[in-house]
């Protein structure tokens, strides 16, 4: 069975598995996505695969009609400084699968970023998720560097580049074997089924049938 | 030698421009067949009189110094500059007032496809017709507009802008948590509306409606269902159907779920969507207290199309 003829973007990544377990919940056939990685369209069952953070690119350009990514993800893409331009994509159910925390890490002991902000004014932050970091900041109050890094985030505290990071963790195992310690949780992040507003309109049919399918798993 | 223009700006060239052109000629002549006169304002204006009163959170993008120390900003939409010159050229003439506009307007948008800082609008502006006419003749015109550019699959979203509010009103929600609901729902965020309605005190039922009215969309049943609080907004929107012509009407979706920004918006709000394009291709709706902030209360409807968008869409028609 397909997707009632709807596209679906699925991310390949953590949240991978238990997408697929849910589109299997759903009766879409996934046995092939799971079995062929280099394969990026599978039209039969009308799903694509990509990264997590391209999905809501897909979804707010039509591309795709509906889309799986994290809540982290869609955080860092909405743009809430521009009145009228955060619409890109409909957030249309919590997934409740790959469930994260978006935190505020820093080296075990006393606190080295309430120490820099008292002493510098300032806090040096890095971090995969700028817009995030810098609203979170900016929304507490506080003055803060953003660093945008790319690679692993808990090895800019260790070297002195910064004080504190702003990542997601699952468990804290990363965290804790790197002597950080969570200082601030920021949100919850949770996998998200997320459409394309046209799509929403003109397919409201297969999609409200779909979403009627997931409600009964 | 490369000289680089700001990011989210184009230079259009000759081939580009002729089928632009084509659109807008296309246009113009539906536009003005409806009795629609051009008109052409500024594209800076002063920012006190661009944001008055309730418009204070209409925050255009762009603002420059004049010589005299003035804020002046560049217009983000024609809607409200055209609210500006009815004040002020047409201060006592008899309404109906029909305009119709071809101008760029200005919003600070990440760029992207089909999201420039500068983008053409075509629309019109209907002051001084109440609902259902008014609204009736804009959607029939918007149609005849789209028919005569070539789009052949488009279809419009219908609904009433002032329906979800008056439902949080019947069920006593708080202005502080009323605002943030249609915050979320203005960004199609289902998620954070259903937790916001959580943290509200109030019956598993009204939830289960407020969560279930936005979702409402499809034909003229969607109007049969929906419950007491809403059924002024209801009432409106088969008032305006009744008023349409057959090859209209089946292009409305009616979307009971259907806000738009910017927030002036007070009855029957309109998007247009074509299933090559993921984003609308224009809207607009109501804005009956608008005028009203420039001294002169008079009802109005209006929509602008964005005519780079039409061209996608006829373009991906074409390749069909």
């Amino acid at each position: 069975m397909s997707a009632n003829g709807l596209v679906i973007a699925v991310p390949r990544g953590a949240l991978f598995e238990e997408t697929l377990d849910w589109l299997d919940g759903l009766g879409i056939r996934t046995d092939e996505v799971r079995s062929n990685d280099r394969k990026l369209v599978f039209g039969d069952v009308g799903l694509i695969t990509m990264r997590p953070s391209d999905v809501p690119t897909y979804v707010a350009a039509g591309a795709a009609d509906l889309g799986v990514t994290g809540k982290d993800v869609l955080m860092e893409q909405t743009d809430a400084a521009v009145a009228g331009a955060g619409r890109d994509v409909y957030e249309l159910r919590d997934l409740g699968f790959g469930r994260c925390t978006m935190v505020i890490a820093t080296r075990e002991g006393p606190d080295p970023a309430a120490e820099a902000l008292r002493r510098l004014g300032v806090i040096r932050v890095a971090t995969k998720y700028p817009r995030v970091a810098t609203r979170y900041f900016e929304d507490t109050g506080r003055q803060a560097e953003i660093i945008e890094v790319k690679g692993s985030v808990e090895l800019a505290p260790l070297t002195g580049l910064v004080e504190a990071i702003v990542d997601l963790t699952a468990t804290g195992t990363t965290l804790r074997e790197n002597h950080l310690v969570i200082r601030e949780e920021i949100a919850e992040c949770t996998a998200r089924l997320i459409a394309n507003p046209v799509a929403h309109k003109l397919k409201a049919g297969p999609i409200d049938e779909l979403l009627e399918r997931a409600r009964a798993i | 030698m490369i000289h680089p223009i700001p990011s989210g700006t184009r230079d259009v060239l000759p081939d580009e421009m002729r089928e632009l052109r084509a659109i807008t000629e296309a246009l113009r002549d539906v536009f003005g067949a409806a009795g629609y006169g051009e008109v052409y304002t500024p594209a800076l204006e002063y920012e006190t009189v661009i944001t008055r009163g309730e418009l204070a959170s209409l925050r255009p993008a762009y603002r420059v110094f004049d010589e005299n120390g003035n804020v002046l900003v560049l217009r983000s939409d024609m809607t409200v500059p055209i609210a500006r010159v009815v004040a002020t050229r047409y201060p006592a003439s008899e309404p109906p007032l029909r305009f119709c506009y071809f101008a760029h307007s200005y919003r600070g948008v990440r760029p992207q496809r089909g999201q420039p800082r500068e983008f053409l609008q075509a629309g019109v502006e209907l002051i001084g017709a109440s609902a259902p006419r008014g609204t009736a003749e804009a959607v029939t015109v918007l149609c005849r507009a789209l028919d005569a550019v070539g789009l052949a699959r488009y279809r419009l979203g219908l609904g009433d802008a002032s329906l979800y509010p008056a439902l949080l009103d019947s069920l006593g929600v708080a202005a502080d948590d009323r605002a943030r609901l249609l915050d979320e729902l203005a960004r199609g965020d289902f998620v954070g509306l259903e937790r916001g309605l959580r943290d509200l005190e109030i019956d598993d039922d009204s939830i289960r409606l407020l969560l279930s009215v936005p979702q409402m969309r499809g034909g003229a049943d969607v109007l049969r269902g929906p419950p007491g609080p809403v059924a002024d907004a209801v009432a409106g929107l088969r008032a305006v159907h009744q008023l349409l012509e057959a090859d209209v009407a089946e292009r409305v979706i009616f979307d009971l779920g259907l806000s738009r920004a910017p927030g002036y918006y007070t009855g029957a709000v309109f998007e247009v969507y074509d299933p090559a394009v993921g984003m609308p291709l224009g809207g607009g709706g109501r804005y009956d207290n608008l005028l009203g902030e420039f001294g002169r209360s008079l009802p109005a409807v209006g929509f602008a199309l964005e005519v780079d968008r039409l061209h996608l869409a006829l373009a991906a028609e074409e390749r069909l």
